[in-house]
């Protein structure tokens, strides 16, 4: 059975020279949940990127035991549902539907299986219903969802999500949070916001400076105070 | 709720006659339609998100003014702007979109002349403005200073072409005479200009102290040869009015010949013959020898332009 | 101008409203031709044609004055024609007293026939996006052969332009605050309000590049392959024929009868 995603090696510098990722090593099961954390600056977007091939430089990812090549690149961008932090720049199309459609119309999905798709994933976010509203007219949290559903319409393997928490209000960051634990997909979440890591996630990365600085139990990282401060965390 | 600066070269329907309208709308969908390739070619798959994210900055530029005197403000058209950043022909597309947003959502300029509405404050400023600032940076070097000068002059030029331009499509219809349109909308937008070179050198003068790549991109694009071209086609296009009864110091001059030669008869263009039986009121024939003449010019300069710009450009490969 | 950014479509449930945006795209833009292709003075066709104008107004169950009290945007213009009265050679209407301008019957007919034209022209389009959704405009545009590319730029314009004025209007509001005037020191000269200005535009242009570049990665991470697809589709009904079919007859109609 193949890791999910197998991260080997991985370099990355910047057109202007920043070294952003020194040598990450990595891997994630199927059915896992894992958290992302770490300072500003230390890599994570930069990581993620890499997992759907938008950026690509020294070393190796693997999704699904096959290598993100040029040739792959079609089949990993339906199995990475990468949703970024910003929903505006999620959502692009005139509608809700249009934006949870775009992803299974690129896919070659016929006409009847787009809607179907479309339903289901927004039934999943609990946005059914919204398929006509233009996404400038949605909250914070709505369009957040609809982010998600457009992702999920792709029936991904894995979702990675960055920031999924951020300028949310407490009763919609609760209702993001129930989300992510009831949906199913294995997931890889980078997020600042540390008590969702203690609620949600049992394993927990921490990447400082573009590396992996801790890998393993989310309890034993948010129990050593000292570690938590030096790489710019604090407990819940 | 959200409220942009005012537009003065925005011409509404009812103001330009149908033939000179017509002309227009073709003019401007050759033109839209040579700016959509090229940049195609210059942008690859980031051409849509690219373009249609540039011209939401350009309509929403429109509205950052400045006060210059006694309740007025100076703002940005964008066409000289967005043609120093990304190239005359990305520029031309760019401000087409704003321009039929424009008219089509805000009734800021009418449907059958937004032709030239179009070309006037699309094309027309794009490509003067990047000919103007090529051609000084040219004749002064390539330091900073020179950018910023380059910008400057380029944008009020391409601000007082487009004005002059309207004024002669308003001529041609018969709407406002030359002899009084050309001196007002010359005056006024030279005024205009000012705001419009202003905030277009302080534009760039950011752009050049945070992210100068960004102004050596478009210093590469396509349409630094077309643009030069534009530029003769539209000074010979230019002459060729001023030297028609348009531009007639007899204050009767177009009303005048309008008398005189009445409705179109056999003596006219073959043109007007491929509407049979139909005369299209109040065209005098040398208003319409003298747009033939400018069509005829553009529609070569066009031509070259493109030759040139499909030969020089470079295909965008996407990494992935 | 001022624009209001809030949404120009009313919705209702009329038969305006239901009909193919092409219909109304096409018909829209040959009401304007119509308009232009009229006769100078002509004041019945322009008042047969006010008529259409207004019973589809009413159709479209919308206030009878909807489009009349948007219309007024083409006011300012008018200045541009003012000369015509004046200028335009026939038989003299009246005198400027301490002028000596003359304004002539002609003139006054050829001025009025273009306020006429511009009036009526720009309540058809007031009409035409207060019953079509604008994504729905847009795709009539491409079905209608507009280039593609082009129309899917003003699409992504369209959507993102709220996002980018809110960030234009933050940047402006940020400056008021801090436009303090104090009595008595010096104002700051016109340049430097100018460069002001300017670097607020240049920081726009950076922030928007960069969205690009983010909205560009979302599109390329959901399979973007450099052209824009979309389910939309309309299908021509009996109903947007017959309307089309009239449309042409009753605007065509008078104008070929007022050329015999």
């Amino acid at each position: 059975m193949h890791h999910t995603i197998e991260v080997k090696d991985l370099h990355f510098s910047y057109p202007d020279g920043h070294q952003a990722l020194c040598g990450v090593n990595l891997y994630i099961s199927p059915g896992e949940k894992v958290a992302l954390v770490g300072p500003n600056g230390a890599g994570k977007s930069t990581l993620l990127l890499h997992l759907n091939g938008i950026l690509h430089d020294h070393g190796e990812v693997f999704v699904c035991g096959k290598p993100v090549r040029k040739e792959t690149i079609g089949e990993v961008r339906a199995s990475v549902g990468l949703v970024f932090e910003d929903p505006d720049d999620q959502l692009f199309s005139p509608t809700v539907f249009d934006d949870v459609a775009f992803g299974p119309i690129y896919m070659g999905m016929p006409e009847w299986e787009v809607r179907g798709s479309v339903d289901d994933a927004l039934g999943a976010v609990d946005m059914g219903g919204f398929e006509s509203r233009a996404s400038h007219h949605l909250s914070n949290g709505e369009k957040k969802r609809v982010a998600i559903a457009t992702v999920l319409a792709m029936d991904p393997e894995i979702l990675v999500l960055d920031e999924p928490t951020s300028g949310l209000d407490p009763r919609s960051r609760r209702g993001l949070i129930n989300l992510l634990r009831d949906l199913p997909q294995t997931m890889f979440v980078s997020t600042h916001d540390i008590n969702m890591v203690s609620e949600l996630f049992e394993r927990t990365i921490v990447i400082d400076g573009g590396e992996i600085v801790f890998d393993g139990s989310t309890k034993g990282l948010l129990s050593d105070e000292i570690f938590l401060e030096q790489h710019g965390l604090e407990a819940p | 709720m959200m409220w942009l600066a005012p537009h003065a070269l925005h011409v509404p329907d009812g103001f330009l006659s149908t033939a000179v309208s017509v002309v227009g709308w073709v003019l401007a969908l050759i033109a839209i339609g040579i700016a959509v390739r090229l940049t195609r070619y210059q942008l690859g798959e980031r051409q849509i998100p690219l373009m249609g994210l540039l011209a939401a900055f350009i309509f929403a530029a429109q509205a950052i003014n400045f006060p210059v005197a006694a309740g007025t403000s100076g703002h940005l058209l964008g066409g000289a702007l967005a043609a120093i950043v990304m190239g005359p022909w990305a520029a031309t597309l760019i401000m087409t979109a704003v321009i039929v947003t424009q008219g089509l959502l805000f009734q800021d300029g009418g449907l059958l002349v937004m032709g030239w509405n179009i070309l006037n404050m699309g094309v027309f400023t794009a490509f003067t403005g990047y000919a103007v600032y090529v051609l000084v940076r040219r004749l002064v070097g390539e330091g900073r200073r020179s950018r910023l000068a380059a910008a400057f002059v380029g944008a009020w030029l391409s601000v007082e072409v487009g004005a002059i331009a309207t004024a002669f499509e308003l001529a041609a219809s018969g709407t406002s005479p030359l002899y009084l349109g050309l001196p007002a909308m010359a005056s006024v937008h030279a005024l205009i200009g000012l705001g419009e070179a202003i905030i277009t050198a302080g534009a760039i003068a950011l752009l050049q102290a945070s992210r100068p790549q960004v102004l050596e991109a478009g210093e590469t694009a396509p349409g630094r040869k077309g643009a030069s071209f534009m530029m003769i086609g539209l000074m010979v296009a230019l002459v060729v009015a001023i030297f028609s009864p348009l531009a007639s110091q007899n204050p009767d001059g177009l009303e005048f010949v309008a008398e005189r030669e009445g409705f179109l008869d056999r003596s006219l263009e073959p043109l007007f013959e491929l509407l049979p039986d139909y005369s299209i009121p109040f065209v005098p024939n040398e208003v319409a020898t003298t747009i033939l003449a400018v069509v005829i010019g553009t529609l070569i300069v066009f031509g070259i332009a493109w030759a040139i710009g499909r030969t020089t450009v470079r295909k965008e490969t996407i990494g992935e | 101008m001022h624009y209001d950014l809030s949404d120009q479509y009313h919705h209702r449930s009329s038969p305006i409203h239901h009909l193919d945006p092409r219909v109304k795209v096409v018909v829209t833009f040959f009401y304007i031709l119509a308009l232009s292709l009229t006769p100078e003075g002509a004041w019945w066709i322009f008042g047969f044609f006010l008529v259409i104008l207004l019973s589809t107004v009413w159709l479209a169950d919308l206030d009878l004055t909807f489009t009349i009290k948007r219309s007024f945007i083409v006011l300012p213009f008018v200045l541009a024609a003012v000369a015509l009265p004046f200028t335009t050679p026939g038989s003299s209407l009246l005198k400027i007293p301490g002028l000596g301008w003359t304004v002539t019957e002609p003139g006054m007919i050829r001025f009025l026939s273009i306020l006429a034209r511009s009036w009526q022209a720009v309540q058809a389009a007031i009409l035409l996006t207060a019953t079509t959704r604008f994504p729905d405009l847009l795709w009539a545009l491409s079905a209608l052969r507009f280039p593609k590319p082009l129309v899917s730029t003003i699409g992504f314009m369209y959507r993102y332009l709220f996002i980018v004025a809110d960030e234009a209007l933050r940047m402006i509001r940020a400056r008021t605050a801090r436009s303090a005037q104090v009595t008595g020191r010096a104002r700051p000269s016109i340049r430097w309000h100018g460069r002001v200005a300017g670097s607020m535009v240049g920081s726009l242009f950076l922030r928007t590049l960069a969205r690009s570049e983010r909205v560009y990665a979302a599109m390329i991470a959901r399979g973007y392959d450099g052209h824009m697809r979309s389910l939309i589709r309309f299908r021509m009904t009996n109903i947007d024929w017959i309307a089309s079919v009239l449309t042409v007859l009753l605007l065509g109609t008078p104008l070929i009868v007022s050329l015999r």
